[in-house]
């Protein structure tokens, strides 16, 4: 069929199956947004910041599984998309990016809005593409959507001149694709699996450590039940929480720099770390030279640039968790748990001695109880998004997730102002879910121009602010490595939350006591409307336990058992 | 031993890539955005072909030259990569000397590194010469003496044998 660039884009996004793009128009994209206005097969959520936009289809696509789309205009439209394209692109999620560019002839003039799109998104997407002619067209978006969920998932850019989305060519959808240089491996190699397999049977103590890439996978199913048949204990990393479901006798927690105590010494005397979808990220195993000194490695990724990065691996097996599982399972028929017992024992005994806890308080609103409170109210029903600090951590801490896709934060780049946006996009795709954004003073204000794209779109997102009156996180390093030197990051001089709110077409709710929270949260549910829930908390509280910036993961500065931090105040 | 200990080593590296704009961009900014050395690189259309051949010629220990590769065949244009291990490596220089210079002696040393004069202008030589990269450099120390005023290096190209 004959039509134009803009309305091959538009056609793309419909074959491809896509609900809600998420963007804001410009001079070079409007001739797509023209076609926009003119289709009824998809909805166009006009966010108040491309940097939202992109963070909202990365939301959507956390929540599903399936790419977000997002559609930005060239020059100041593309920079400030490019965060979020970053925090997708460490975080392997799918998304197709648009973005329109200066006219062909135009290209490198220094033309109004000409900026290097691809030059500057080379190293934060996956793969990027400028058009360069109407023929290309049909053939790159198919490939955009298809480079984006295949393989390691991430977002891909495609840069089209704003006069190929004028000009007319021939569209017809590739059926598929075609790409010579791309061959992800899927299956893992049979005698790698078999030699994992008994590497398995000979460990004493094996610990399964398990990492984003099975959410991304949709492997929890296998993952659950390989701890099940071989009663092996397992560790979440921040972006697995919910993978195992919090009442799983056999899941130890977090691990990493927030981890609770029996996880990180589970990963330091194992003998056997079975690594299935997670990359050894630095935040993770603190100092390289102490990490597992006694352990062999099975490690199953994707990406086999993954594999070997950081540590040594015994048992390499490049492909997807969840097919490599497939495999894995019925090795383990003839595996007798009781062969782990003591290790799960020793475990036990670890957690029974420093178990994840704080000490509450009958003055004050410890910002743990709420996320606590917040795991007994809605519990397995919501979808939890977050923002960057203290606050994120305890949400990971503290709420009982109990499947994939139900907890969704930027780990990687850790990005604040992601939490919003990311929940505008989670609710439009799960419109059923009660969606809450745990955040921060400091990080809701990244975008919280999001609140008139929420009014306006009547979506419905709770932002839960634990207000500590500080960028906490950073002044919890400040405590601990700054002698108290709070630089820059007292955050006394506040907004009135309510009224900012309420300026947008939305409620503010200001709560000091734990009866006003379950009051504000009960009524929140029951409006329906986008709102804060403005939560005071101690402002001196630090998350814990923690393994100090390049320290051995087993010394960890643990929580308090009793009230300590009084001189603070 | 633990791959990051191993000592630093000079690698050549051929990358067989799609003939596509850019791609040579996504490979020098890989290299500079992850902090690998590029001693030397060529690129060259592969006849007959919509491919093209990048020669890399660069240093690291066993898990960075084991990274590099892996992080090239992450990128999408990329076709193959190959870290040399049995190959012939050759590499090209011109050097331009005064015509005042002895120039029998030049091109006898110029010969003896398989190459010789290529151009006699009015005041300068242009002498080739085409060999391995370590015989390359012998000819340029031994050329010193000559008072070139120019020297061109290509870059190392090589095939695994
Ligand atoms: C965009 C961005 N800028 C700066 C940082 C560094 N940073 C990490 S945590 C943090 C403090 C966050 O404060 P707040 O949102 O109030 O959360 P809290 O730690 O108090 O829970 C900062 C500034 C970041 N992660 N992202």
């Amino acid at each position: 069929m004959q039509m134009s660039g803009a309305q091959m884009v538009c056609e793309a996004i419909i074959a491809e199956g896509v609900k809600t793009v998420f963007g804001y128009p410009g001079g070079a994209i409007m001739h797509v947004y023209d076609e926009i206005y003119k289709q009824k097969s998809f909805e166009h959520i006009l966010t108040r910041h491309e940097q939202a936009a992109v963070h909202a289809a990365d939301g959507y696509a956390r929540a599903t599984g399936e790419v977000g789309v997002a559609m930005v205009t060239s020059g100041p439209g593309f920079t400030n998309a490019v965060t979020g394209l970053a925090t997708a692109y460490m975080d392997s999620i799918p998304l197709v990016v648009i973005s329109g560019q200066v006219p062909l002839s135009l290209i490198g003039t220094d033309g109004f809005q000409e900026i290097d799109a691809v030059g500057i998104s080379r190293p934060c997407t996956k793969h990027n593409f400028l058009v360069r002619s109407i023929e290309e067209l049909p053939r790159i978006l198919k490939e955009a959507f298809y480079l984006a969920r295949s393989g390691r998932p991430g977002p891909i850019l495609v840069d089209i001149p704003k006069d190929i989305t004028v000009e007319t060519g021939t569209f017809k959808y590739p059926d598929r694709v075609h790409i010579p240089t791309y061959k992800p491996t899927y299956k893992g190699n049979n005698r790698q699996i078999e030699k994992a397999a008994e590497a398995i049977k000979k460990a004493k103590k094996p610990l399964l450590y398990v990492g984003g890439g099975v959410v991304l996978s949709d492997a929890y199913k296998e993952v659950r039940a390989l701890a099940e048949k071989t009663q092996i204990p397992a560790v979440e990393t921040l972006m697995a929480r919910g993978v195992m479901g919090a009442k799983n006798p056999l899941l130890l927690g977090m691990v990493g720099m927030h981890g609770n105590y029996a996880s990180n010494m589970a990963m330091s005397e194992t003998d056997l770390i079975i690594a299935l979808g997670a990359r050894f990220d630095d935040r993770v195993t603190g100092k390289l030279s102490e990490f597992a000194k006694y352990a062999d490695i099975i490690h199953v990724d994707i990406d086999p640039a993954n594999i070997a990065k950081l540590v040594d691996v015994d048992y390499p097996i490049v492909g997807d968790v969840k097919r490599v599982l497939e495999k894995l399972l019925p090795m383990m028929d003839d595996v007798n748990p009781d062969r782990y017992r003591a290790w799960r024992e020793i475990l036990k005994r670890y957690d029974e001695l420093h178990p994840q806890s704080y000490v509450d308080s009958d003055t004050e609103i410890k910002p743990q109880w709420v996320i606590e409170r917040l795991g007994e109210l809605v519990g397995e029903e919501a979808i939890i998004t977050s923002d960057v600090g203290q606050h994120q951590m305890w949400a990971a801490q503290h709420y009982p997730f109990d499947r994939p896709r139900q907890w969704i934060n930027s780990g990687g780049l850790g990005t604040m102002g992601f939490g919003f946006p990311a929940a505008i996009g989670a609710k439009r795709a799960r419109p059923d879910k009660t969606v809450i954004n745990i955040t921060g003073d400091g990080s809701i204000l990244m975008n919280v121009q999001e609140l008139v794209t929420a009014a306006e779109y009547d979506t419905p997102v709770i932002n839960v602010i634990l207000n500590n009156r500080f960028l906490g996180m950073v002044r919890q390093w400040q405590t601990f490595f700054y002698e108290k030197r709070y630089s820059e990051t007292d955050l006394s001089f506040q907004p009135d939350w309510k009224g900012l709110v309420e300026a947008c077409g939305g409620i503010g709710y200001n709560v000091t006591t734990k009866a006003e929270f379950d009051e504000a949260l009960k009524d929140a549910i029951e409006k329906n409307k986008v709102c804060f829930i403005n939560v005071a908390v101690s402002r001196f509280e630090n998350v814990l336990p923690m393994v100090p910036a390049g320290g051995a993961l087993f010394n960890m500065m643990l929580p308090p058992k009793i009230e300590n931090d009084k001189e603070e105040r | 031993m633990p791959k990051n200990k191993t000592q630093n080593q000079r690698r050549v590296i051929s990358v067989v890539v799609m003939n596509e704009s850019s791609v040579l961009a996504r490979v020098t900014s890989l290299f500079a955005g992850r902090g690998y050395n590029i001693e030397s690189l060529t690129v060259a259309p592969i006849p007959d072909s919509d491919m093209s051949h990048i020669t890399i010629e660069t240093k690291g220990n066993a898990r960075v030259m084991e990274q590099i590769t892996k992080q090239l065949h992450k990128l999408i244009p990329v076709y193959k990569v190959i870290e040399h291990e049995e190959m012939v490596e050759k590499e090209m220089v011109l050097a331009k000397f005064p015509i005042a210079e002895n120039l029998s002696n030049i091109a006898a040393l110029a010969s003896a590194y398989n190459g010789g004069i290529v151009n006699v202008g009015k005041e300068m030589v242009v002498v080739q010469v085409a060999d391995e990269p370590k015989r390359v450099r012998h000819f340029i120390e031994a050329a010193q003496r000559y008072n070139p005023c120019e020297i061109v290096r290509s870059g190392v190209v090589a095939m695994e044998r």
